[in-house]
């Protein structure tokens, strides 16, 4: 019996040249920041407030950051693709071949997917929520740390899979019989599956602390209708991951069980059926596009409001619109595959559904165009993202409802035409959504603001470099080209994929824009040094410090209406004109979660489990499931898990805070 | 609107490349898709460009440096301009909705085409990486060529010998997955003579770029010629020679089987599938792709 | 720079609603969380039970439901199940009244009838897998071990739970947080009879109907 189950020196793709080169460089990355902690001396300090922290606000920036890396390697995923359909034309076979093209694609959009765009809002929530809400952590803060952990670890899988092995060549959905044993005999498809369970089950615990948070969890005060149009939005995405996870749990559970023990579910002898793949993935698939998109809808309604200096228009319409649209993400799955041989009724009735959803995202757009109406509009980056969004987004939107008509559908389906869709709504909105929460909710998390000329800059350069990217492959996709192709005949689409590599080349600007904005930010952040509301915000996190001390707020916040921090902001101007001060109250002690090592260490086992599995090492499999126990056990027999803040220690931080603020 | 569809089609052209793809279609399908994705894109413009010109008008007047525009702090609900921005999408999503459900039921790829021509039977089996095509009523088969008589309408039966296809044709309309132990249907048809490019647009693995196939539409007698010609020469297509074909190649030059042995494309069905077991050839899904 | 310094001092029972009153206690919070992730458990139970439904009759010329199902058995099993309900509620009485020796012997009977349950599963699936309907005979079959093989997997794990929630009451006593989790555990082994009942409609009575 082989102690390292399938893994010997030959899963290292040393005739690989370009694989060994990004495996150099991603190791090179890893020790140069290894070095760097370690020359800080900064080991202890990042294992006590960070690795370990339980705080929300530390655990969403760990998201950011996360996303930001990974951001990187799926965009280096991106640009390779675009540079080989720039000069795979005719017979040329360009520099990627198949086996590597393919999983190059099939990394770029899970990667994307998965490890970039879902921490990054999952992490803004993470921030946001609990300090618009007016508490002090989520509901269930060591769970959440373990959410992170669990997410990080299938991002470490995944780029292990680079240095170790494979990736899956079967595309981020994973077809079967594609992605079968008989079809995909190496641990590509594995390492797939395993990372997207592991954290999968991360995002599903996310889900649910989040949704205990939202409607259990509010400062005294704060009805349903009085929460942030943020929280509503974070409430409905939540309610979509708690609804949606589990499908993608049970289905690549399924795929993983037809692998690893012969079943047949999806399998084409035996009964299996690859229709029933497709039907369950896309269950889960296209809720998790919501997922997606509604946190970036929950930033441009607080970014447009507050930068207008006005109220959102219709807080009532947004919040039906939003819960509508949750309800409405889990009729539409069918679009995903029209060309499947569904009866027309069957393909009518969905096409319809999927326009329907198009609804409450449309009354949202011409919300946010009347809460600029009669307001006075700054445009500071978050505001450019959010203007840019606003018209990306309709356009995406357009092609959206274009594909939702199923005759349409049959010609375009699976061709670079849906390429460029997806990515005008994905960019248009998650990521446009995310850069803009960055931006306006960094100088609250560190207490200095981003550079605002290289925003700008690293915004026009994401913009241009989008519309050169995509707009070409609308056309090119009326021309006859699917999706997915390493080398193709027709010259006439050369010029337009050369195009669209050009525009892949400025965002490639932009990132390094950004990249650049944080490194003279840091540099400069004495001169960028913020106070509690530097945005003249809305809302309750813009009434404490920048960055928030642990326990948030001393005091909970009393709200009685929306925008409940510009009311009280509105009522301290009315009562500063008045001559008695208000009532001052006495600071109470704080109890807190203890920061715990549960979160990092699960992770280390899910890990361990994850690559054991892959690599079909059974004993090592065992030891990480009982690992796992045992952490959990430590966690469940901790006994003192709170610490108490002093009323001390928080009048203190007060005083500093107001002779900081006193000008 | 209609003028600046039809501008937007010729620009396509002039810049050159169109000539192969949806917006050029050959034959009814094809045609009448076209001119239902017009149809979708009119009416969404319709929308699209005033709202998107709004936003940006909007936002540029009411920027903060103009002290001209009025400055409405409190205006944050009227109930009229809720009405309208609800009705407005709404009434654009009945619209194209009503396009989308008369438009499924049109070209749902089972329907017949009506047409006077008798239909030609085609039984389409993708294997990795190349399309065999079986002509049963003509008795030969053909591998990543398909030839045609104009004005016919073609009646094709598609399954996969391995993993998941799909048949597309753009200048001839709709395209359809093909799968093992299962049959998709289709119905096509070419109303001018030329030669159009196909291909498969589900991804299937590292020959997928190459599973490319010229169809051929020609004149009935020239497609009768061909017929005769394709079975005076070249292999038979019996199980042995399929087993062969069946083996992984690439980039394959087309070529004819100048006969075909008994009910192929039922047999490849069936060992897709388990063959004795009779509840196989009922498919319980709702799909209706059946096996 | 705290609003609460300076505006607030609307005293807190004077909130009329519960979506105004502030943060829900501890014990509800932990609950309500509990009954989200069972919910999601239930939504990943139904895709498996919607797979079995697509995949009932694929038998791929092996035996059906009808050939393999013994009834009596699954009657036992379901009583067992059912009845370790009511001992796990019982269960939860004790603990409120703080009665150690009653807890313990309802935890022991639950474990025991949970046991049972899980013998006769597993003497269910060893027979089949005798007989050739192994899950990797047909997708029936894989369909069949997934659905009631996950909520046995589930089973199991709830036993480990209950001992592992017994040496907690032995060992911490009853703390606020081994009450809450105590709480979660009934949730969770009732939500598993719920789930049963759903099993043995679906995949024994009605799959087996002529």
């Amino acid at each position: 019996m082989n102690l390292l189950g399938k893994l010997d020196w030959s899963a290292i793709p040393v005739h690989q040249p370009i694989i060994m080169g990004a495996t150099a460089a991603m190791g090179l990355v890893v020790v140069a920041v290894l070095g760097f902690i370690t020359m800080k001396g900064a080991w202890l300090y990042l294992w006590r407030e960070w690795l370990t922290s339980v705080d929300h606000k530390r655990i969403g920036v760990m998201y950011c950051i996360l996303a930001l890396v990974m951001l990187l390697r799926g965009f280096s995923d991106a640009i390779m693709m675009r540079a080989q359909q720039a000069v795979a034309a005719g017979g040329a076979q360009g520099y990627l071949p198949p086996e590597h093209f393919d999983q190059i694609f099939s990394a770029h959009g899970t990667i994307m997917i998965f490890f970039m765009a879902m921490p990054f809002v999952v992490g803004l929530m993470n921030f946001v929520v609990p300090l618009q809400l007016g508490i002090r952590d989520v509901a269930f803060p060591t769970l959440n740390s373990v959410s992170f952990w669990l997410t990080a670890s299938g991002a470490l899988l995944i780029n292990v899979s680079l240095a170790v092995g494979e990736f899956s060549k079967a595309g981020w959905w994973g077809y079967p019989p594609l992605s079968e044993l008989q079809y995909s005999p190496g641990v590509g498809v594995d390492y797939y599956l395993w990372s997207l369970q592991i954290s999968g089950l991360g995002t599903l615990l996310a889900g649910i602390n989040f949704v205990t948070t939202i409607l259990k969890m509010r400062a005294p005060g704060m009805s349903y209708m009085r929460m942030p149009v943020f929280c509503w939005t974070a409430l409905a995405t939540n309610l979509l991951i708690v609804a949606a996870f589990p499908v993608l749990t049970a289905v690549l559970g399924m795929l993983l069980l037809d692998r690893y023990l012969g079943f047949h579910f999806f399998t084409p002898e035996a009964g299996g059926n690859q229709m029933l793949y497709a039907n369950l993935f896309w269950v889960w698939g296209h809720p998790e596009v919501y997922i997606l998109v509604l946190p970036a809808f929950g930033v441009f309604s607080e970014v447009i409001a507050t930068f207008s200096g006005k109220p959102l228009f219709g807080y009532r319409s947004m919040v039906a619109a939003t819960m509508a649209i949750c309800v409405l993400s889990f009729l539409v799955w069918l679009h995903h595959f029209f060309t499947m041989g569904a009866s027309a009724n069957v393909n009518g009735f969905f096409g319809i559904m999927s326009m329907i959803i198009a609804l409450p995202t449309g009354v949202k757009i011409y919300n946010w165009l009347f809460t600029m109406y009669g307001g006075r509009v700054r445009f500071s980056v978050p505001m450019l993202w959010s203007m840019g969004f606003m018209v990306t987004f309709v356009i995406g939107g357009m092609t959206g409802v274009l594909h939702a008509v199923p005759p349409a559908d049959y010609q375009l389906h699976n061709s670079v035409f849906l390429i460029a869709h997806f990515h005008n709504v994905i960019i248009g909105g998650t990521v446009f959504g995310v850069m803009a929460g960055y931006t306006y909710w960094f100088p609250k998390a560190f207490g200095f603001a981003l550079d605002e000329r290289w925003g700008k800059a690293a915004f026009w350069c994401w913009l241009i470099g989008f519309y050169l990217a995509f707009m070409p492959l609308y056309l090119v996709g009326l021309m006859g080209m699917t999706r997915r192709m390493q080398h193709y005949d027709n010259l006439a689409w050369q010029p337009w994929l050369v195009v669209a590599m050009v525009g892949a080349v400025v965002i490639l600007g932009g990132i390094v824009c950004q990249i650049v904005q944080l490194v003279v930010s840091i540099r400069a952040r004495d001169k960028l040094r913020v106070t509690a509301d530097p945005w003249n915000g809305r809302t309750l996190e813009w009434a404490t410090a920048s960055p928030p001390p642990a326990w948030n707020f001393a005091f909970a916040p009393n709200v009685s209406g929306i925008d409940a921090f510009w009311n009280s902001k509105r009522k301290r101007r009315e009562q500063a004109t008045q001559d008695e001060p208000g009532p001052v109250r006495a600071y109470e002690p704080i109890e807190m979660p203890k920061n715990n090592a549960t979160g990092f260490v699960s992770a280390f086992f899910a890990v361990l489990i994850g690559f054991a599995m892959i690599w079909h090492i059974w004993w090592m499999a065992s030891l990480g499931i009982v690992g796992a126990f045992v952490t959990l056990l430590a966690f469940a027999f901790r006994r003192h898990p709170e610490f108490e803040v002093s009323a001390e220690q928080i009048a203190r931080f007060e005083q500093a805070q107001e002779a900081g603020a006193a000008p | 609107m209609r003028y600046g569809l039809v501008a937007l089609t010729l620009l396509c052209f002039l810049l050159g490349g169109c000539s192969e793809g949806v917006l050029n279609p050959k034959g009814p399908v094809a045609a009448a898709e076209r001119l239902i994705l017009f149809n979708s894109l009119g009416i969404m413009l319709a929308i699209v460009i005033p709202t998107i010109l709004a936003t940006l008008a909007v936002a540029f007047w009411f920027r903060a440096s103009n002290r001209r525009a009025a400055y409405l702090p409190d205006f944050e609900y009227s109930g009229r301009l809720e009405l309208l921005v609800w009705s407005i999408p709404a009434m654009t999503v009945l619209l194209v909705g009503g396009v989308a459900w008369v438009g499924a039921h049109d070209l749902d790829p089972r329907k017949a085409i009506s047409s006077t021509a008798k239909p030609v039977p085609v039984q389409v089996v993708s294997l990795d990486w190349k399309w065999l095509f079986i002509y049963p009523e003509q008795g030969i088969a053909s591998v990543n060529h398909l030839m045609v008589p104009v004005g016919t309408p073609i009646s094709f039966e598609l399954t996969s010998s391995t993993v998941m296809n799909s048949f597309f044709v753009p200048q001839l309309g709709s395209q359809i997955y093909t799968m093992s132990g299962m049959v998709t249907r289709l119905q096509l048809q070419a109303d001018h003579a030329g030669t159009y490019p196909g291909l498969s647009t589900m991804f299937s693995g590292d020959g997928f770029s190459d599973m490319r196939f010229a169809v051929d539409a020609v004149e009935s007698d020239d497609f009768a010629r061909w017929v005769h010609e394709a079975h005076e020469s070249g292999q038979v297509l019996d199980p042995q020679s399929y087993t062969e074909l069946a083996k992984p190649s690439q980039a394959v030059v087309p070529f004819t089987y100048r006969a075909v042995v008994g009910d192929l494309f039922s047999g490849i069905l069936n060992t897709a599938s388990a063959a004795d077991d009779p509840s196989q050839r009922i498919c319980s899904t709702s799909q209706r792709a059946e096996r | 720079m705290n609003i609460a310094v300076a505006i607030d001092s609307v005293p807190q029972a004077a909130l009329p609603t519960t979506s105004e009153a502030g943060p829900a206690p501890k014990r509800i919070v932990v609950a309500y969380g509990f009954w989200i992730f069972l919910l999601s458990d239930i939504i990943m139970f139904a895709a498996l039970f919607a797979s079995y439904a697509v995949l009932v009759n694929s038998t791929a010329g092996g035996p059906a439901g009808a050939r393999l199902f013994n009834q009596g058995t699954v009657a036992i099993e379901t009583v067992c199940l059912l009845f370790s309900s009511y001992t796990c509620g019982l269960m939860s009485l004790a603990i409120n009244s703080r009665n150690r020796l009653g807890m313990y012997l309802a935890a022991v009977i639950t474990f025991a009838l949970g046991a049972a349950f899980l013998t006769l599963e597993l003497r269910e699936f060893a027979g089949m897998i005798a007989r050739g309907a192994t899950p990797q005979r047909s997708a029936f079959l894989s369909a069949f071990f997934t659905l009631v093989g996950c909520h046995g997997l589930h089973v199991t794990l709830g036993l480990v739970w209950l001992v592992v929630m017994m040496v907690q009451v032995a060992v911490m006593g009853f703390v606020a947080s081994v009450q809450h989790r105590l709480l979660c555990f009934s949730l969770f082994w009732h939500a598993l009879d719920i789930v049963w009942v759903g099993v043995f409609t679906v995949v024994y009575l009605i799959g087996v109907s002529p």
